[in-house]
């Protein structure tokens, strides 16, 4: 399998209405800041891999079609992946594989969502008339889990609070984050609604406009570079079926398989110890502890006591989205292209104020649907 | 049933300054980075994929490139009446834009027609301003009027219907449910009952098969409080949605509890399902309107820990 | 560098109505005939991938209770993409290109019937200036078809004749959903759907689904006794802009084939993804068919066209034809969006 490598990155500003532009207008604000970062032109893009959630939520079937010329994507070959909410991942994964198979020696990866063309609730909830309409709401599939996890884990109730504060607070670092609460405590947010008991509204993330793209090169490239590109060590993707009996919503399977590949592939022994910023698809606070055991960097039931001991914070043994994360940006289809990008900003130094003091290495992460569909990889500053 | 939304699209610089136009019955296209005038504007070039920012104003009318009849218009068209599709290069454009033409009757569409704009009575700001398109030879267009505020936004009412069929195993299930009975059925597989039944066993990937009987209580796994009020409720929060795993099930259903305080409900609890009134039911899971405490001891930790 | 192959390839019959939007009960049968075909068991499936659609389905994440189809539990590796089934074989095939697998199941399912497919296909196009007119798939085609006859690319009767002969193939094909003996003077009686379009002119809307096994270097030798080595596979994208488009010709198919290595004069058979009778003469002129090349023995896809299989299909049915000993060389193509928007080729051989 040949290297490959992210020359660039580059997003929009996230807003929960981005009404100055258009679709395309959205995209090109983060695929013009990805190619001036990686130093390149349209002249050495090869091909276009679009990731993006489903079409309902900006009603177009298929928008990469029209998006073709925005994109840059007309006369050269353009995927569009679709796996709920780690799209993005997954299309940074497929666009990486083009490079490692020798397909392509530069691949560009876009993905975005304008959640503001219509109503995330509403395109979630149409279901086949056959299924008991019980008005559970977004938060309302997620909610149960999370009692479960804090039942099962013996988490104290403050720990979904301090993931907030650190995640907001770590968003008023990163200019393009869509919330940005430096003022934010503990109090504010147990003082903040309850809405899905027990998740409070300031432990859930915000509907955004956003988009973000990355340049993908093989070595050759990423030699030819005059800056410091991020290797890609490893990728993983895992599915499992979203409901079925003896599923484990709390410590989902096909994450805990997709991560250990992935630690296997990039050579990690301890992922605690050898990733030094994580960026982890956390779109309720306390799916931070949740993943944190999913991913192995915490054993089952202790993932918690690191948030706790404020491991996770921006200076701390795990710095956990120093972008701020999820819970600050959520361009649905975005946001794990988003935690990509973030992860390679992190290895090539680049990640301005939430900087991650000598990051060598570091975890993109992104899950959706039930979670039951993950997305990872790890980066680097240095090729294995 | 039908899915409906009106959309909100925000149009950025170049459309919006094209959407304005049309709002004061003027057509904007955009020069590309070969030079050639666009009409519809393009936001980017299909060469260069440059931002095409240069927007020049072309004729009302222009001549047909290629053109269709429609006998039988589809819901939504600009017309409800037998009309021609075709691309249409306007004056003073090099290449052509997809509308409507009234014609009347198909022998009078022909690739070079001459056609021009017919203007909606009250432009808005929105492609179907232009109502269509007409052969040239009536009354000349509507004159351009002045004033109009810059158009950012439009809207875009998307509706579509699909008509849903019921796989086998949801049909067993719905016609048990308008007896009054829940059917499950087990994976010949895994041996795990699932309710409602499959097409396929999520892990084994064969259909469920043998039918099981369950009864019509069980016990609360996991739960959350539904506080925030939102589009399509059935009733107004605060209420409970719970995880309840049937009793002989191996995987629970998520469903109301109501018939306690919200905060009396708890994991573990056991539940009963309340049946809407008999001359009410129908193949619809909405027989059961909800499940409400049975009063039995709660169920201990272990007997559903591995059903959450 | 590693060899690909396709060693297995199964598929519903194109039925006007079958199955529910999920995919499930097209989809389960299909399994397991390609995996018996293979001999293989879904243990031993290292990558799945598969192309579908939301708005074909009328609802959000309409592929993820296909996953139950595959019985995903432990865990699969697994990707999906929104588009035809053919694409997904694409990134499967780029994923065994890299070794991180060696073999790969590729499916694709659509319920066309669920909605009115000729509306539904309205939303492929720009969503500010086409879409809210609701100009539908088959005023498009139509739009394109009088293009090309004004252009003297093709007359009406060579139209039916694509048609006349397509059905007469697909009497030798039990899947087909349209089939028959119709001359093309019968055809050319029948009144306009879309003028220049008959309804012999236009694909039938139906629904199905289709799977394609994958497998790299002596795998695939294990598998089957000829397996079909794909030697070329690329695809590409026209600009969406209908009114500056040269309706006339493909430059993607073109662009895709000379990418993928076809050399029209050299291949035995093609499966072209043309769900339009005048498709098809311009996709031929775009990939430079030979006037020997047998195009669409199956019938193709005027025969039965099951949206996001159909395109995986006509590689699968190319591809069984080098697997059967019926053929060396052989192409398959596929298209999506509007008027020949998008286009894939991928080429096979025996040896």
């Amino acid at each position: 399998m040949n290297r490959a490598a992210v020359l660039g990155t580059g997003q929009t500003e996230h807003r929960t209405r981005r009404t100055d532009v258009s679709m395309a207008g959205l995209c090109r604000e983060a695929i013009d800041r990805a190619l001036a970062d990686a130093g390149t032109d349209w002249s050495d893009v090869d091909a276009v891999v679009l990731g993006k959630a489903p079409d309902l939520f900006e009603g177009v079937m298929m928008p990469e079609l029209f998006l073709a010329d925005a994109l840059g994507a007309t006369g050269r070959p353009l995927l569009r992946v679709h796996t709920a909410g780690s799209v993005g991942g997954s299309t940074a994964i497929v666009a990486s594989q083009l490079v490692q198979a020798g397909v392509h020696r530069r691949v560009l990866a876009v993905a975005f969502e304008k959640q503001s063309e219509s109503n995330a609730m509403w395109a979630l909830s149409i279901q086949p008339p056959f299924t008991m309409p019980v008005g559970a709401g977004a938060g309302g599939y997620f909610a149960p889990h999370i009692r479960s996890y804090i039942r099962r884990s013996g988490a104290p109730p403050h720990v979904g609070a301090m993931v907030a504060v650190k995640d907001r607070r770590n968003g008023a670092l990163n200019p393009y984050a869509h919330l940005r609460q430096p003022d934010i405590t503990l109090e504010s947010v147990n003082a903040s609604p309850m809405l899905w008991d027990p998740i409070r509204y300031d432990e859930t993330c915000p509907s955004s406009d956003g988009a973000c793209a990355i340049v993908i090169g093989d070595e050759a490239a990423a030699e030819a570079s005059d800056r410091q590109v991020a290797w890609i060590h490893a990728t993983a993707m895992r599915t499992e079926p979203t409901y079925f009996a003896g599923k484990d919503h709390v410590n989902p399977r096909a994450g805990y398989e997709a991560s250990r590949a992935l630690w296997r592939a990039a050579g990690i022994i301890d992922p605690l110890e050898q990733i030094d910023a994580a960026e982890i698809y956390v779109p309720f606070s306390w799916f931070e502890p949740m993943w944190l055991e999913n991913l192995g960097f915490a054993a089952p039931g202790e993932g918690w006591k690191l948030t706790e001991a404020g491991e996770t914070g921006i200076d701390g043994a795990l710095p956990v989205n120093p972008s701020g994360g999820v819970m600050c940006s959520n361009p649905i289809g975005a946001s794990g292209l988003l935690r990509f990008a973030e992860a390679a900003m992190q290895v090539m130094g680049r990640a301005g104020e939430h900087q991650v003091e000598g990051a060598r290495t570091a975890l993109g992460h992104a899950y959706g649907g039930g979670s039951q569909f993950f997305a990872m990889w790890v980066v680097g500053t240095a090729p294995v | 049933m039908e899915i409906g939304f009106d959309y909100t699209r925000s149009l950025g610089p170049v459309l919006s300054r094209f959407m304005t136009a049309l709002a004061e019955r003027r057509i904007l296209g955009c020069r590309g980075s070969d030079g050639r005038v666009h009409a519809p504007p393009l936001e980017y070039d299909p060469v260069t994929y440059a931002p095409l920012t240069e927007l020049v104003e072309v004729g009302p009318a222009g001549t047909v490139v290629t053109w269709t009849w429609l006998d039988r218009p589809l819901d939504g068209q600009p017309l409800d009446r037998p009309f021609g599709w075709a691309l249409i290069r306007l004056d003073g454009a090099d290449t052509a834009m997809l509308h409507a033409v009234d014609a009347g009757t198909k022998d009078q569409m022909r690739t070079g027609m001459r056609v021009q704009v017919r203007w909606a009575p009250e432009p808005v700001g929105h492609i179907r301003d232009v109502a269509c398109f007409e052969p040239i030879g009536g009354a000349a267009p509507a004159s351009p009027r002045s004033g109009v505020d810059p158009v950012t936004m439009v809207t875009t009412p998307i509706h579509l219907r699909y008509r849903h069929t019921t796989s086998i195993e949801e049909s067993r299930y719905l016609r048990g449910l308008a007896e009054g009975k829940l059917i499950g059925q087990r994976c010949p597989a895994c041996g795990k009952v699932y309710v409602p039944p499959r097409g396929a066993c999520p892990t084994c990937g064969v259909p469920t098969v043998d039918d099981v009987e369950l009864p019509d209580r069980g016990t609360v796994t996991t739960f959350c409080v539904v506080n925030v009020p939102f589009p399509g409720q059935r009733i107004p929060p605060p209420y409970v949605v719970a995880y309840v795993l049937l009793d002989g099930a191996d995987i629970p259903m998520q469903h109301l509890i109501l018939g306690c305080r919200p905060d009396e409900v708890r994991m573990g609890m056991r539940v009963a399902a309340v049946w809407r009134p008999r001359e009410q039911w129908g193949t619809t899971p909405q027989n059961i309107d909800h499940f409400q405490p049975s009063g039995e001891p709660d169920a201990p930790f272990d007997s559903y820990a591995q059903h959450l | 560098m590693i060899d690909v192959a396709v060693v297995g390839f199964a598929q519903s019959p194109c039925l006007p109505s079958a199955g529910t939007t999920s995919g499930v009960e097209l989809l389960v049968p299909v399994f397991q005939e390609v995996l018996a075909s293979t001999g293989l068991a879904k243990q031993d499936i290292d990558f799945w991938c598969s192309g579908s659609s939301d708005y074909l389905a009328g609802r959000a994440f309409s592929f993820v209770n296909a996953v139950d189809a595959i019985g995903a539990y432990p865990p699969v590796a697994e990707s999906h993409v929104e588009m035809d089934a053919a694409w997904a074989l694409y990134e499967a095939y780029v994923k065994l290109l890299t070794g991180e697998a060696r073999t790969a199941l590729v499916y694709g399912f659509g319920k066309s019937s669920a909605g009115q497919l000729r509306r539904v296909l309205a939303l492929q196009l720009d969503p500010y200036l086409h879409a809210p007119l609701w100009p539908d798939s088959v005023s498009i085609a139509a739009l394109q078809a009088r293009a090309g006859l004004d252009a003297g690319r093709y007359t009406e009767r060579e139209m039916a004749e694509v048609a006349a002969r397509s059905r007469t193939a697909a009497l030798g094909n039990p899947k087909a959903q349209v089939s028959g003996t119709d001359t093309a003077d019968d055809l050319l009686a029948a009144p306009y759907v879309a003028d220049p379009l008959r309804a012999h002119d236009c694909a039938p809307v139906g629904d199905g689904a289709a799977a394609v096994v994958l497998a790299a270097g002596d795998e695939a030798r294990r598998l089957r006794a000829r397996p079909a080595w794909i030697t070329g596979f690329a695809h590409n994208v026209d600009s969406p802009a209908l009114g500056v488009r040269d309706l006339t010709s493909v430059p993607s198919a073109s662009a895709a084939a000379t990418a993928a290595g076809l050399r029209g004069d050299e291949v035995d058979a093609v499966e072209l993804h043309a769900p339009f009778s005048h498709q098809e003469i311009l996709l031929a002129t775009a990939l430079g068919l030979g006037d020997a090349v047998r195009v669409n023995p199956s019938g193709g896809v005027l025969c039965g066209n099951p949206m996001f299989s159909a395109g995986l299909s006509r590689i699968g049915l190319a591809a069984e034809h080098v697997m059967s000993g019926r053929a060396d060389r052989v192409a398959g193509h596929a298209t999506s969006g509007p008027a020949l928007q998008q286009n894939l080729v991928c080429v096979m051989e025996g040896a």
